[in-house]
């Protein structure tokens, strides 16, 4: 696809400019030509979460236009599933395991100590944008309990004393 | 025209000569660990390191490969050193620097580096042999003891204790040929042993390296394939392996090394010679119940789905694994994807379904890849799509992702998920097999259901009968992890206790302290106390228990953990999972929620525990699905099991654990206390005063019960009470 395509109108009859990148757009358009088009609203939504890092009102409306599914509904469905967000998250975004075997393991103590020293709650970024922390139920590798997963890098055994350095690891300066 | 069968095998043929001429000609070969918690370890890392070292060294007759977890996630990045004719040497926590000196000594210069080894016995790696004796229940009848002790006698008298290893292992499912002994790395089975037949292995085979064919086994299963790798290894000696047969075994992005290991051969050879009826009838005479918590007998649910008239029909693999502290599904799809993929072609060719989709949280990135590159790889080979194996028969496999809802592992709410709903339940009837997906009858399985079919379907529905309890047949699988020293993946024959699995399998509680409860089920099952430990687990001694099978998520806690924090802390993951739909659900875990934790504030009051008693018998009795119907559970088995410890909180206000930070304070011992400053320091609420060489004392009001006083004093003179 050329680049300047980008930023031209939709292709479907709705005028809206494109504010989801193409590839996105393209995907939308696959699978409208699929049975039970409507089926996959849920990947889409992945699609946009993984490029933006959150869900914007504007791209659901969008979606909603390409998938002639009622933006209601498209709020309904993006709410109802933890993994979506609504509002940017941070740079690095830390996730605290909550789940059985690291609450056990004593992953509340971590998540504390995380919120203290970034000084936001779950959920909130920082003011400059670098970190945000969320909790997260089991990333499946309970046997390294307690897990903490910053971005894609998954680490096990975390012990209190390590927040800072994981921290330092990604830039924070106290 | 060849049949599906003879395609089939001809694909394993050209498949096993392929991997031999890649991997195994080698005289040497590395296998590194590769899967999410392998990768944690730093996997990744290591295998790199190998990956250099091996080009350093042109010329040199050794392949590196990656294998799926085998299972001892605390001994991870795990490194198997395979060599011609000897005992696979494993090594544990490799790190890069570790790799080097392996490499170096190990591989260049045969020097095994016992340091670093998995192992129980000192000298293992001068043995030459092991021998492992079935020691299963069954057999137990039939002098398995004897047996061992025959062993240890002859090999003592022919002055070779020191070459052979004698391991015990799980019921191998071969009671009818026990006692049997398998000898390795020879990869030899001897059955119906006496005494006699033992002093003549270890004479003419041990001594002589004769084998004595007549008295070997020569049948072939499916299962544990992973002997010949880690027999030797108590942990892995005391499982059968049978779902988890190739985990940590083959190379999960591998088509050739599943199709090496009798991979697709039971949906071949159901496509040749088996109709879609009798497949079920083998499934139901297995005694097969679903292994994603509920126990439905899986043939039974698939004859309802089959009896509906619809032309459209769908087969859904359930991996969503909500229980958070389970990791069982996970393990199986990224160490062996095809078998997932073979097991849902299966059921669907029974129900007559020419779609299958697998549910997969989006949580397990590398599990969803490995499944997209074994969709790929078998459309490729023909294994997938239109017209498999030349039989005419299309099935065709999709993934779908969940979002991180607990509630969409329920069956109708994983529906309406695919369907690009909200995930929330429905009322059954009309249960999926009558209507489900699109309103066409559609079959949900776990996916450690579906991993035993090729098994099934191989290795015959009595022998899968054999294995288990009366009611319970088969193995389950387990994650285990919490306060055990073993924590990892294990798969025990049903019936197996509790305690076996924490104490034999789990190597007990971790840093010798005392052990407190076992969870199995996660939310919607309960905590087991010691009384409890000698308790089968089959789905029914569970549930007299007061607990569930569930998934297969276990969790050991011991004597700091708090058993009310534990019920609170689920209580608090099902009212934020519940999906708001039915009022005793979303309204009625709130109440016991805010009640649980007034109790671990300190400000519990007498009657709470009857209101949780009552609260919880309507809930359970009340919700429309499961996620309600099972909340109570974690509540009311602590009660029945722990109640001391609620009066102790409500009565007493104190926390036995020493967990609710309510009932808790730290004080300094005068006594001890020298002055050093350290806690000072380290306060971050800096409510700790006293100056150096003075004795310190904490300002009770502002302590905030972090609890880091206590860890940075070098003179335990900090007590919490
Ligand atoms: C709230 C809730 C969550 C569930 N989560 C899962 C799950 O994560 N994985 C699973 O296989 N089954 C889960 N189940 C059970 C499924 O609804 C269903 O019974 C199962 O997938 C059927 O497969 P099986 O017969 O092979 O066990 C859950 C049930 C409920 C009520
Ligand atoms: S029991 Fe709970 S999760 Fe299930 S339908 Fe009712 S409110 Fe939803
Ligand atoms: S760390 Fe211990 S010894 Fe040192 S001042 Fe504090 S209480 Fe006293
Ligand atoms: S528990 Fe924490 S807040 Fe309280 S005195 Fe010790 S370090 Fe300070
Ligand atoms: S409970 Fe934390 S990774 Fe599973």
């Amino acid at each position: 696809m050329e680049k300047d395509e980008k930023n031209m109108t939709c292709c479907c009859s709705c005028s809206s400019p494109n504010a989801l990148p193409q590839e996105i757009v393209a995907y939308i358009h696959e699978c409208m030509q699929k049975p039970h088009s409507e089926s996959y609203l849920i990947p889409v939504l992945h699609k946009i979460q993984n490029h933006f890092g959150y869900l914007s009102p504007v791209y659901l409306e969008e979606v909603a236009q390409l998938m002639h599914i009622p933006a209601s509904k498209i709020t309904g469905v993006a709410t109802f599933y933890h993994l979506f967000s609504f509002t940017p998250r941070g740079k690095n975004r830390i996730s605290v395991c909550l789940g059985t075997a690291c609450y056990v393991k004593g992953s509340g103590k971590l998540m504390e100590r995380f919120k203290e020293k970034l000084g936001i709650k779950e959920n909130e970024t920082t003011p400059d944008g670098m970190f945000s922390i969320e909790c997260s139920r089991c990333f499946g590798a309970c046997a390294l309990a307690p897990v903490v997963v910053v971005n894609d890098k998954v680490y096990g055994d975390v012990k209190p004393e390590q927040v800072e350095k994981i921290l330092a690891d990604y830039g924070f300066k106290k | 025209m060849p049949t599906s069968l003879e395609k089939l095998q001809d694909m394993r043929r050209k498949s096993i000569f392929k991997v031999f001429e890649e991997k195994f000609r080698a005289s040497i070969r590395i296998t590194v660990g590769s899967a999410t918690c392998e990768n944690a370890a730093g996997a990744t890392d290591v295998y790199e390191r190998f990956q250099q070292n091996i080009q350093k060294h042109a010329g040199l007759e050794v392949i590196l490969s990656k294998v799926g977890c085998a299972g001892r996630c605390d001994l991870e990045p795990m490194v198997t050193i395979v060599s011609h004719g000897q005992i696979p040497v494993k090594y544990m926590r490799v790190n890069p620097e570790k790799a080097d000196k392996i490499f170096e000594d190990h591989i260049l210069h045969g020097k095994v580096l016992e340091d670093f080894t998995m192992r129980r016995t000192a000298g293992l790696y001068n043995a030459q042999r092991v021998i492992t004796v079935c020691g299963g229940k069954n057999c137990f009848d039939k002098h398995c003891s004897d047996i061992e002790k025959a062993f240890l006698e002859n090999i003592q008298k022919l002055g070779i204790a020191d070459k052979i290893i004698l391991t015990r292992s799980a019921c191998q499912g071969l009671c009818q040929y026990g006692p049997v002994c398998y000898v390795y790395p020879d990869g030899i089975m001897y059955q119906k042993l006496t005494p006699d037949i033992v002093k003549q292995i270890c004479e003419e085979h041990l001594l002589k390296n004769h084998t004595l064919g007549q008295y070997t086994w020569t049948g072939e299963r499916l299962t544990n394939r992973s002997f010949p790798f880690f027999g030797d290894v108590y942990f892995f000696g005391k499982q059968l392996r049978l779902t988890l047969r190739n985990c940590g075994v083959i190379d999960p992005e591998s088509l050739d090394e599943y199709l090496a290991v009798r991979g697709y051969e039971a949906i071949a050879k159901i496509l040749t010679e088996m109709k879609p009826q009798q497949v079920i009838d083998t499934v139901k005479k297995s005694g097969l119940r679903g292994r994603g918590g509920g126990g439905f007998p899986t043939g039974q649910k698939w004859q309802f789905a089959a009896n509906q008239p619809d032309k459209e029909k769908y087969m859904i693999c359930n991996a969503d694994e909500g229980d958070p502290g389970a990791f069982m599904d996970r393990s199986m799809i990224e160490g062996d994807p095809h078998t997932i993929l073979e097991g849902l072609m299966i059921a669907g060719y029974a129900i007559g379904a020419s779609k299958g989709f697998v549910y997969i949280r989006a949580e397990y990135p590398l599990a969803v890849q490995r499944l997209e590159k074994a969709i790929a790889d078998s459309k490729k080979s023909g294994l997938l799509g239109e017209n498999i194996l030349g039989s005419g028969w299309n099935f065709d496999i999709e993934i779908r992702l969940g979002a991180g809802a607990f509630v969409c592992g329920e069956e109708t709410a994983l529906i309406h998920s695919i369907e690009g709903s909200r995930g929330m339940p429905s009322p059954r009837p009309p249960y999926p097999a009558i209507s489900g997906l699109w309103g066409k009858p559609t079959v949900i399985n776990n996916v450690e259901s579906l991993a035993n079919l090729p098994v099934i379907i191989l290795d015959g529905a009595d022998w899968f009968s054999s294995i288990g309890t009366e009611k319970s047949k088969g193995t389950k699988v387990f994650a285990l992890a919490g306060k055990v020293a073993n924590t990892g993946l294990v798969e025990v024959p049903m019936g197996t206790t509790l305690r076996e699995v924490v104490f034999d399998v789990g190597g007990g509680i971790k840093n010798s302290k005392a052990f407190k409860a076992v969870q199995t089920g996660g939310p919607a099952g309960g905590c087991l106390p010691a009384e409890c430990l000698d308790t089968p687990v089959d789905y029914d001694s569970l549930n007299a228990a007061g607990s569930i099978m569930g998934s297969g998520g276990m969790i050991v806690m011991d004597e700091e953990t708090c058993m009310v924090d534990v019920a609170k802390f689920f209580l608090d993951f099902t009212q934020s999972e519940s999906c708001g739909k039915c009022t005793p659900c979303r309204e009625g875990t709130r109440a016991m929620l805010a009640i649980l934790q007034k109790i671990t504030d300190g400000k519990g009051e007498d009657g709470d525990i009857e209101k949780l008693e009552r609260l919880g018998s309507i809930i359970k009795n009340a919700s429309l699905c499961g996620l309600g119907q099972c909340a109570p559970n974690p509540v009311l088995t602590t009660l029945k099991y722990f109640g001391h410890e609620y009066r102790a909180h409500i009565y007493s206000k104190k926390c036995p654990a020493g967990v609710c930070s309510a009932l808790v304070t730290y004080n300094i011992d005068p006594e001890k206390c020298v002055g050093c400053t350290a806690c000072k320091k380290k306060c971050p609420v800096n409510c700790i005063t006293g100056d150096p060489k003075r004795i310190h004392a904490i300002n009770q009001e502002d302590c905030i019960k972090c609890g880091t006083c206590l860890a940075v004093c070098k003179f335990n003179a900090i007590t919490k009470s």
